[in-house]
C-alpha cells in the first residue's frame, strides 16, 4: 500500500492538471503574471506542469505604472533567468489622461489602469484562456467562483449563471470572442502558499520581508513612498520603519505592516498569529460593499 | 486553531515543526446541503468562527453587513460570511456553491456550502461531485422535506457514502428528544436504499453553537459526538486500492527525442518498468520513465500529476487511458448511465450532445430514456424527456468508442458531462452504470464497393439538399421542381418528404419536441445511407431545430450537406395555408404547430437562402442550379451530353 499524498501534494497535482487541461484544449492561452507571491507559485507550477518543455504560452503583466519599483526589477530578472516570453501591457489611454491613484481615487485608477488595461491586452492578442492566481479563501465572491470561469465577449462574469463544474471534468468550450479565466490556485489558502514557497524554495519579491522602509501614515494605512510622485499632505511625515507587505499591488494603495519577519519562517509565524486577513492591506476592497464582485464582473481578475 | 497553536511558536524550529505537522494532516472534503432556510450557511459561519478562521476585519465587515442585511436581529448573521454575492445577500438566499477552508489540530477541511433552492440544484451537484461526506441539514421544526430527499439522492448518485444528519434549530423545538428521534427515524427509513455506509444524526443549533464544536448543555439525552468531533475522526478512505488508470491529458513533445504522456493518476499506482496497456487499442508497452522536474520518479500514485514515457512508439493521444494489463476498463460506444439534468432546455433523446469525460470527448445521443426517478418516492416513472433538475437512467451512444469504468468502481473514469452543441452550456452530468453489449457485438462490416465507386458509376457527386422552412413556405414545391430538373439531366435522385415519411417510417412519431428530434434523426440516417449509395437526396422537412440540422450536417461528409433555407415569412405562410393547417393551429385545434406554439429556429448559416416572396419558383430554381453548378455538384457538361437542356 502506498502512502497517500499529502494535502500540499494534492494541491500541487490539481494545479498542474489544470495547466495541462488548458494547454490541451485552448488555442491561445496566457498566464497573468502580477509579480506577487501567488504569481510566483503559479509560475513555478506552470514550469513543473510542462517539464521538460517550457510552458506553451506567454506571460502577461498589466503594468499600472504604479507598481513598486522592486516588483518591476524582480519581474524582469525572473523573465530573463527563466527565459519566458513576457508581455507587458500599459493602458496608454490612461497614461495620456494622467490617471493616478492620488487624484482619481483607487476606484477609477484600478478600473482604468488594471481592469480596462487587462481587457485591452486580452483583445489585442486574442487570448482565449487566461490563468490567474486568485484563491477562494481571499474574498467572499472569489469563494463562489469556478476554477474555469466563463467570460462573454465583453469579458463579463455572470456570477448568477455559472457553468456547473463537476469532478475534474472541465467544460472548456467557448464561441469566438468568449474566453475563460482559469484559477489553478482556487483551493489553496494563504498558509498553503507560504508552506509551498518554503518547501520549494520559490523566489519572491523582497518586499514581503521586513526591512527599514520610508513610510507615511495615511487613511489608517502605512504607505511606502516609492518615488516622488507621492506628495506629502500637510502634517504627514516620512518615517523609516521596519515594515513588510502581505500582498503587493500599486504602491499608493498597498498598506505595509510593522514587522520584524525578515525570513520565510518569520512570515509564517506572523501569519499564524495574525488577526486580520491579507486583503485588509488592499484599499481597493474597501471602496464599497461587494466591491470585489463588482470589479470581477467588469473583468478584473 | 491558528491562535492557540501560534501562542506556542517561539522559534524558527517550532515554525518548521508546525509546518511539518500541517503536512501530515489529512484532508476531508464535505458539503452542506438540505432545504432552503435549514441553516446551511449559518452552520458554516459557525464552523469558521468556532475554529478561529474569521479575522478581525472580516468580523467588522460581518457586523456591518449583519445590520444591513441580517436576519438574526442584533446578533451577527453568520450566513453573510459565505453568501458572497450581492444578489445572495440582498435576497438572503444562497445561489451558488461557496468553498471555504478551515483546519483543526487534527484535520484540514474544504467545505462546499451549497444552495437549497430547487432551481440551483446544479450548483449543489457541483459541490457534491468532489465531496467525501455530506452534512444534510434538517430544520427541526420542518422535518424531512422534498429538497432533503432530492439532495440525498443526488449525493448518493454522486458516490457520497457518509452522511451527517444535522437536525438543526433544535433550540426552536425546546431541545425535544422526541422531535429529534422522529426525524432520525423518518430519514433512516427514507435513506435505506441510498447505499450510505454511515448516517450520523446530531441534534444542533448552528446559530448558538450547540453540538457543533461545543457539547450542548441542553441535550443531555444525546450521547453521540459533536459535529467537529465526528468530522475530525470519520474515515472516508476507499476500501481497496483500484487498478492503475491514467487518463492521457496532454502529449508533451518539446522535440523529436521526447514524447511524454502527461496526466493525473486516476487510481492505483505505477512504477518505472511496469507493463501497461493502451486501453482503446489494446497495445502493450512498458513504462520507461516517470518524468518530473528535479529528477525522475520511481513510482507515481493516485492523485499525482506526472509525465510518463513509454518504451515503445505506440499510438496514444488525449482521451485514451493507460491501464494495468490485468484489469482493463470497458471500451464501448454504448452504455447505460444515471443522468442529472441541469438545463432549462429539457434533455431530448436523439439530440446530439457533446460528451466529455476527464480528458475524452465525443458526440453522443441518448438513445433511450429508461425512466425518471421521483425524488420523493424513488418510483421509476416513464418519461420522454428530463427537465431541469430531474434525475433519470438512460442509454447513451457515442460516435466513437470511449474507455471507461463504471462509476461505482471508479469516480474519475466513470463520470461524464454533457454539453449543448450550440450554447456550450454544461447541461447534464452522468455516472456510468454498465456498458451495453450490443455495440461490441455488432462490428462495422467493411465493404469493398464504397460510396465513391457507386457515385462514379452514376457520374455524379452524392449530396443532401436539406430544405428547411415553415409549413407552407414552398419547400415541397421547389424540391419537387428541382428533382424534375436533376432527373431530366440524368442525375440519380430521391426526395424524402416530411409528410410522406410520416406515413411510413415515422408513423409512430408525434409533434412534441422529443418526437421532432427523433423524426429528424431517422431521416438524417436514411439520407446518409442514400448518399452512401451515391444518390443526390433532397430532404424536405420543416426541421425546426438548429441542433438537429447541425447533427444531420455532421453525419455527412465534407461538402455533402447543403442547407437550403426556404425563407417565407410566417404571415405569408399562414395566408397561403395550402393544407388549412394554420387556421386549425391558430384556433388551437392542432397543438405543437411550428411557428404557432412550437418554435422555428431560423438558420444562421444556411448554404442557400431562398426568399420566396415576389419570386417565381422557376427563378429560384435557376438560382439553385447556378449555385450547385458553381460548386461542381451538378455540372453542366453532363447535361450537355444528354442534350436535354
Amino acid at each position: 500500500m502506498n502512502v497517500p499524498l499529502t494535502h500540499l501534494q494534492r494541491l500541487e497535482a490539481e494545479a498542474i492538471h489544470i495547466f495541462r487541461e488548458v494547454a490541451a484544449t485552448f488555442s491561445k492561452p496566457v498566464m497573468l503574471y502580477s509579480v506577487g507571491k501567488d504569481s510566483s507559485v503559479l509560475l513555478h507550477l506552470a514550469i513543473k506542469a510542462f517539464y521538460p518543455a517550457k510552458p506553451p504560452f506567454p506571460f502577461l503583466h498589466v503594468d499600472t505604472t504604479w507598481k513598486f519599483r522592486e516588483m518591476i526589477e524582480f519581474r524582469d530578472s525572473m523573465a530573463e533567468r527563466l527565459g519566458f516570453d513576457l508581455l507587458v501591457h500599459v493602458n496608454e489611454d490612461g497614461v495620456r489622461d494622467g490617471i493616478n491613484p492620488f487624484d482619481h481615487g483607487s476606484n477609477t485608477h484600478t478600473h482604468v489602469m488594471k481592469t480596462v488595461g487587462l481587457r485591452q491586452a486580452l483583445d489585442k492578442y486574442g487570448f482565449d484562456a487566461a490563468f490567474g492566481g486568485a484563491r477562494r479563501d481571499e474574498e467572499k465572491s472569489r469563494a463562489k467562483e469556478r476554477i474555469f470561469s466563463f467570460r462573454n465577449a465583453q469579458h463579463v462574469w455572470d456570477p448568477k449563471n455559472q457553468r456547473p463544474e463537476m469532478w475534474k471534468i472541465y467544460n472548456t468550450r467557448i464561441s469566438a470572442g468568449e474566453s475563460i479565466r482559469v484559477f489553478p490556485l482556487s483551493n489553496w489558502t494563504e498558509l498553503d502558499i507560504w508552506q509551498y514557497i518554503l518547501r520549494e524554495e520559490i523566489p519572491i519579491v523582497p518586499l514581503y520581508f521586513a526591512k527599514k522602509r520610508p513610510v507615511v501614515e495615511r487613511d489608517g494605512m502605512l504607505i511606502m513612498r516609492d518615488d516622488d510622485r507621492m506628495k506629502l499632505k500637510p502634517g504627514e511625515v516620512i518615517e523609516n520603519r521596519m515594515v513588510r507587505f502581505r500582498t503587493l499591488g500599486c504602491y499608493p494603495l498597498t498598506g505595509a505592516i510593522d514587522s520584524d519577519a525578515d525570513d520565510l519562517e518569520g512570515i509564517v509565524n506572523e501569519m499564524l498569529i495574525a488577526r486580520t486577513s491579507e486583503r485588509q492591506g488592499r484599499l481597493i476592497d474597501r471602496d464599497e460593499a461587494g466591491s470585489m464582485e463588482k470589479k470581477k464582473r467588469e473583468g478584473y481578475f | 486553531m491558528r491562535h492557540i497553536l501560534a501562542e506556542n511558536l517561539v522559534a524558527t524550529e517550532t515554525v518548521r515543526e508546525f509546518i511539518a505537522e500541517q503536512e501530515q494532516k489529512s484532508l476531508l472534503r464535505f458539503l452542506t446541503c438540505g432545504s432552503v432556510d435549514d441553516g446551511k450557511s449559518t452552520l458554516i459561519g459557525r464552523l469558521l468562527s468556532d475554529t478561529k478562521q474569521i479575522f478581525e476585519d472580516q468580523l467588522a465587515t460581518l457586523e456591518r453587513d449583519s445590520r444591513k442585511y441580517g436576519t438574526t436581529g442584533d446578533d451577527v448573521d453568520f450566513a453573510l460570511l459565505v453568501d458572497g454575492l450581492e444578489a445572495e445577500r440582498e435576497q438572503g438566499i444562497t445561489i451558488d456553491v461557496a468553498y471555504r477552508f478551515f483546519a483543526t489540530p487534527k484535520r484540514k477541511f474544504i467545505v462546499a456550502d451549497t444552495p437549497g433552492h430547487e432551481q440551483y440544484t446544479r450548483n449543489m451537484a457541483t459541490g457534491a461531485s468532489t465531496a467525501d461526506l455530506a452534512i444534510v441539514l434538517v430544520d427541526a421544526r420542518q422535518g424531512v422535506l422534498r429538497q432533503t430527499r432530492r439532495h440525498s439522492i443526488i449525493a448518493s448518485l454522486l458516490g457520497i457514502r457518509h452522511v451527517v444528519l444535522a437536525v438543526n434549530k433544535i433550540d426552536l423545538v425546546g431541545f425535544d428528544r422526541d422531535v429529534f428521534a422522529r426525524i432520525v427515524a423518518d430519514y433512516t427509513e427514507f435513506a435505506k436504499d441510498l447505499g450510505f455506509s454511515s448516517i450520523v444524526p446530531i441534534p444542533m443549533s448552528a446559530r448558538f453553537g450547540d453540538n457543533v464544536s461545543r457539547r450542548s448543555m441542553q441535550t443531555g439525552w444525546y450521547a453521540g459526538p459533536t459535529l467537529i468531533d465526528h468530522l475530525e475522526t470519520v474515515s472516508v478512505d476507499a476500501a481497496a486500492e483500484q487498478p492503475f488508470r491514467f487518463p492521457v491529458q496532454y502529449v508533451n513533445r518539446p522535440n523529436l527525442d521526447f514524447r511524454g504522456f502527461a496526466g493525473t493518476v486516476a487510481s492505483g499506482s505505477i512504477g518505472a518498468g511496469d507493463e501497461i496497456v493502451v486501453a482503446k487499442s489494446g497495445k502493450k508497452s512498458r513504462v520507461k520513465r516517470i518524468v518530473a522536474q528535479g529528477g525522475d520518479l520511481e513510482r507515481a500514485i493516485e492523485g499525482q500529476a506526472v509525465t510518463i514515457v513509454l518504451e515503445d512508439e505506440v499510438e496514444v493521444s488525449r482521451g485514451n487511458l493507460l491501464v494495468a494489463p490485468e484489469a482493463r476498463p470497458h471500451v464501448a460506444d454504448q452504455f447505460a448511465a444515471n443522468l442529472v439534468w441541469f438545463d432549462e432546455q429539457a434533455l431530448l433523446p436523439g439530440r446530439s450532445y457533446i460528451f466529455r469525460t476527464e480528458t475524452d470527448q465525443a458526440n453522443a445521443t441518448v438513445t433511450e430514456l429508461k425512466y425518471r426517478v421521483d425524488v420523493n418516492s424513488f418510483a421509476h416513472q416513464a418519461a420522454k424527456s428530463l427537465d431541469l433538475n430531474e434525475v433519470g437512467v438512460c442509454n447513451l451512444s457515442t460516435q466513437a468508442p470511449i474507455a471507461f469504468d463504471t462509476y461505482a468502481e471508479n469516480r474519475a473514469t466513470g463520470a461524464f458531462i454533457l454539453i449543448d452543441r450550440i450554447t456550450n452550456a454544461t447541461v447534464g452530468a452522468g455516472m456510468i452504470l454498465h456498458p451495453l453489449r450490443r455495440a461490441s457485438n455488432v462490428h462495422w462490416q467493411a465493404l469493398d464497393v464504397d460510396k465513391s465507386a457507386r457515385a462514379e458509376m452514376k457520374h455524379q457527386k452524392p449530396a443532401v439538399l436539406w430544405f428547411t422552412g415553415l409549413s407552407g413556405s414552398g419547400k415541397s414545391t421547389i424540391a419537387n421542381l428541382l428533382e424534375k430538373r436533376l432527373h431530366a439531366s440524368g442525375r440519380h435522385t430521391y426526395i424524402l418528404d416530411g409528410d410522406n415519411v410520416r406515413h411510413g417510417l415515422n408513423r409512430d412519431l408525434g409533434f412534441t419536441d422529443e418526437d421532432r428530434v427523433e423524426n429528424i434523426r431517422r431521416v438524417a440516417e436514411v439520407a446518409r445511407l442514400m448518399v452512401d449509395a451515391g444518390l443526390m437526396v433532397i430532404v424536405s422537412f420543416i426541421s425546426p431545430f438548429r441542433a438537429e440540422r447541425r447533427m444531420a450536417r455532421e453525419m455527412m461528409g465534407e461538402g455533402e450537406f447543403i442547407e437550403v433555407f426556404v425563407d417565407t415569412p410566417f404571415e405569408e405562410c399562414a395566408a397561403r395555408d395550402p393544407k388549412g393547417l394554420y387556421a386549425k393551429a391558430l384556433s388551437g385545434e392542432i397543438k405543437n404547430f411550428t411557428g404557432v406554439d412550437s418554435p422555428y429556429e431560423t438558420p444562421e448559416n444556411a448554404d442557400i437562402r431562398l426568399e420566396t416572396t415576389g419570386k417565381s419558383p422557376e427563378e429560384m430554381l435557376d438560382d439553385l442550379e447556378r449555385w450547385l453548378h458553381e460548386r461542381n455538384i451538378a455540372q453542366r457538361p453532363l447535361a450537355d451530353e444528354c442534350g436535354s437542356i
